[in-house]
């Protein structure tokens, strides 16, 4: 038997690569975005799923129409990155919200917050964070009107506002009620800490159920496909920083624990401020990021006039997350006297 | 032993599965000698042998055939008994046509060795025993090919305290090593005792990973009491094997930036030299054969074989029954920083520590998406690098502002590359960087050099 001649490829070292890639590690953090929309959907009907829908097809509809023509001529639908911006938007805006307005915030949040800075891996802000920004500065009233929790027995009940049409002034809806944040913030009122748990409160599509959103982090970080350290941090900075206000004044600020699972604080902590790309990628920076980025809610939620904070801290956190990277470079190996006592 | 379960390790590194199984059990095997052998002159690190035979002259296995070309080389012997069929440009692993000397080997004679008696290495100086190593032709056979005596010389004013030797063998499939100690116990006891005279070390350690439980078990046991050697089992990581990451693990401490491993007392050898330099005073063979690991998915017979050196890639695939019809990557070493093959003609050197046949299974290639700066490179990099951060700059040229991160500590393991979800090269856009570097600084020297001429000319 000889060998043959085969035809040899030439390429550098290293010849083995890991299994995983960028389209899987999406596809992972959709899968563990699967408990939270669960929940959506039980407390919020329909109407929830259909806005999550709504979301993404702008997302992947505008991925696809910039990414179709120079200068960012690249398929780039299939690495998910696109269709997770999507449902990560949903997951931040109110249950009624009107699907036009949805789509809008997707086409917004890839549009401007991902492919005008030159697409996946280049933006400074998260993307979908960027079109709730941008909803929330054109619809206050839509993105403030929230409707109450009910059970699958309504399962099927569409919310009037969410089928409105496109500019047209929505019309309210009949079950309303405040946030705990609100009600904290404006009347003083706690909410009990299993509803904040379980998710049986007034609150974005996905960010009432502090439990469900846990069990999809927790799913990631044994992955290892989620940086612990940035949820870990933020959830401590708000605790420290909350408890502490609170002591100062325990009938006007509500508690740290109060903090940790009121309004988008588990949402942003576990699947928002954890993007990797608008976060920083050495372990002390990531540390950093998200102590400051937990203490700012709460500074946001008590000392301005909005009752929620955890959009804009992020936001803000994402503008310094290249400054912090920059002052926490790795200490490379043989360089300074941490470990060298020869 | 303590720490047998988990064993020491570094911080970071990869863990790729390891297909050592497929010659772990393999023994060591004496290939056939070919009909023709193909010795480089570039063998080693360093300056290249200067040839001593002539076209047409009858060599004896085990002679010398050309002479080191200065203090950082080392000679060259011939591996088989033949004659000098030519010293001619020949293909090299390396890529390129290099001068070789070429034997016809003679299938009548016996193959005994040219001058076939021990060596003392008991009375003999210190200074005598680097000179003695270094006419053996040794160089480090874990891959790098650096000359052996030359890390053994101690330089003024420094001192070794500790000899590590190496048998982590991290990179995966390899279990070239893995057969030595299992196979060529006493060899490795002697070269360990000569290395550590040579040195003047008091103590001195075998570092083996715990996939070879069989190995620490059987060096464990027969390691004796009056060499003052202990064994440390090591995780089984990725790239454990480097010299810092070795020194790291068992000593706990680590080799200054851009300093050599002696600057932290320390020497670190191959266990494969350690055992060919016990060969070499046992039997008075120098560097002529080598022990490769031949295998990969593409292999019919994968094999531990004892190959004389200068015998080509195609003589040895033959000789394992060759390669399947879906092979179409050939590497001399491991998969992590070994090298592809471009040719079937090249022959083994002294450094070729694996020959490893991939298949198109292996060898496709995956599209690149932009760094999503998840991190992993960070959590890899076993000299604490911030390979995203040098990859983004590596991409628009920034090649200063990469060398203001350290990328000179970059050892090129690849773990970055190994691990990257988004399929970037980054090891590779590093070597490039650091190559460009490394010329402007030359170019740099150049010019000054040539001014401070100019102005002496003037003046």
């Amino acid at each position: 038997m000889t060998p043959g001649t085969p035809r040899l490829v030439l390429a550098t070292s290293p010849f083995l690569k890991r299994a995983v890639d960028t389209p899987t590690i999406m596809r992972h953090v959709i899968y563990s975005l699967v408990p939270a929309l669960l929940a959506a959907a039980y407390f919020f009907g329909v109407s929830a799923i259909l806005l999550v829908l709504a979301s993404v097809a702008g997302c992947v509809l505008t991925e696809w129409v910039i990414r179709s023509r120079p200068p960012l001529a690249q398929s780039s639908i299939a690495d998910g990155s696109a269709i997770l911006t999507g449902v990560l938007l949903a997951l931040t805006l109110p249950p009624g919200m009107p699907l036009w307005m949805g789509f809008l915030g997707g086409v917004f949040a890839i549009g401007f917050g991902k492919l005008l800075f030159g697409g996946l891996g280049h933006n400074v802000f998260n993307p979908s964070l960027v079109g709730r920004a941008f909803l929330q500065a054109c619809f206050p009233v839509a993105i403030t009107t929230w409707a109450a929790p009910h059970g699958l027995e309504h399962f099927f009940t569409v919310h009037q506002s969410t089928l409105a049409f496109p500019f047209a002034i929505p019309v309210p809806d009949a079950v309303t009620t405040a946030t705990p944040l609100a009600k904290m913030k404006f009347d003083a009122a706690p909410t009990a800490v299993r509803d904040l748990f379980i998710g049986t409160r007034a609150g974005s599509l996905g960010e009432t159920s502090s439990m469900m959103i846990l069990l999809g982090g927790a799913y990631l970080a044994y992955r290892r496909f989620l940086n612990w350290r940035i949820p870990v941090g933020m959830l401590a900075g708000a605790f420290i920083v909350g408890q502490m206000l609170h002591m100062t004044n325990p009938a006007r600020y509500a508690d740290g624990l109060f903090h940790m699972l009121s309004g988008g604080m588990m949402l942003g902590a576990v699947f928002m401020a954890t993007d990797p790309v608008t976060s920083p990628v050495t372990p002390l920076g990531a540390w950093i990021f998200a102590v400051l980025c937990g203490a700012l809610v709460v500074v946001i939620r008590l000392f301005s006039g909005l009752p929620e904070g955890v959009m804009y801290a992020i936001l803000l956190m994402n503008g310094f997350t290249p400054l912090i990277d920059r002052w926490t470079q790795p200490r490379t190996y043989g360089t300074g006297k941490r470990r060298n006592h020869g | 032993m303590i720490g047998l379960r988990h064993g020491k390790s570094f911080r970071h590194g990869v863990h790729p599965e390891t297909f050592k199984e497929l010659t772990a059990e393999r023994e060591i095997e004496r290939m056939p000698f070919p009909d023709e052998l193909v010795l480089h002159l570039r063998q080693h690190l360093g300056a290249p042998s200067r040839p001593v035979v002539r076209p047409g002259d009858r060599v004896f296995r085990g002679q010398l055939l050309a002479e080191a070309g200065g203090f950082v080389s080392v000679p060259l012997h011939a591996s088989a008994t033949g004659r000098v069929k030519a010293i001619e440009k020949r293909r090299h692993p390396a890529g390129n046509m290099s001068e070789a000397i070429v034997i016809e080997v003679d299938h009548a004679s016996a193959q005994a060795l040219y001058e076939d008696a021990p060596r003392p290495w008991e009375t003999p100086t210190r200074e005598e025993l680097v000179r003695e190593i270094q006419a053996g032709g040794f160089v480090g056979l874990g891959g790098a090919a650096f000359p052996t005596h030359v890390k053994l010389t101690v330089p003024e004013g420094k001192q070794v305290e500790w000899v590590l030797i190496n048998g982590a063998e991290c990179e995966p499939y390899l279990t070239t090593d893995h057969r030595i100690m299992l196979e060529n116990v006493d060899s490795i006891i002697l070269g360990i005792r000569v290395i550590m005279k040579v040195l003047g070390a008091k103590k001195s350690f075998i570092g083996i990973e715990i996939n070879k439980m069989n190995a620490i078990r059987a060096l464990a046991d027969a390691l004796p009491p009056d060499l003052n050697c202990t064994m440390v089992p090591l995780q089984t990581k990725y790239p454990q094997g480097a010299e810092k990451m070795l020194i790291t693990a068992v000593l706990s401490r680590e080799v200054p930036s851009g300093k050599l491993p002696i600057d932290a007392h320390v020497v670190v050898q191959n266990v494969g030299t350690v055992a060919g330099m016990g060969d070499y005073f046992r039997y008075g063979q120098p560097l002529i054969e080598r022990v490769v690991t031949v295998t990969g998915p593409g292999i019919r017979r994968p094999s531990t074989l004892l190959i004389p050196l200068g015998t080509s890639l195609h003589d040895i695939l033959e000789h394992c029954g060759g390669v399947t019809e879906r092979t179409n990557q050939i590497l001399f070493g491991g998969p992590m920083m070994g090298a592809a093959q471009y040719h079937l003609d090249v022959p083994i050197l002294k450094g070729t520590s694996g020959i490893l046949c991939l298949t198109d299974a292996q060898v496709a290639v995956r599209k690149e998406y932009a760094c999503i700066r998840c991190s992993s490179c960070l959590d890899a990099c076993p000299v604490f690098l911030n390979p995203s951060q040098l990859g983004s700059l590596a991409r628009v040229g920034m090649y200063a502002e990469m060398q203001g991160l350290h990328l000179m500590d970059c050892m090129e393991c690849g773990s970055c590359s190994y691990v990257c979800p988004s399929n970037i090269p980054l090891v590779q856009r590093f070597r490039v960087a650091k190559a460009i570097l490394r010329e402007e600084e030359a170019r740099e020297k150049e010019k000054q050099k040539a001014e401070a001429a100019a102005k002496v000319a003037v003046s």
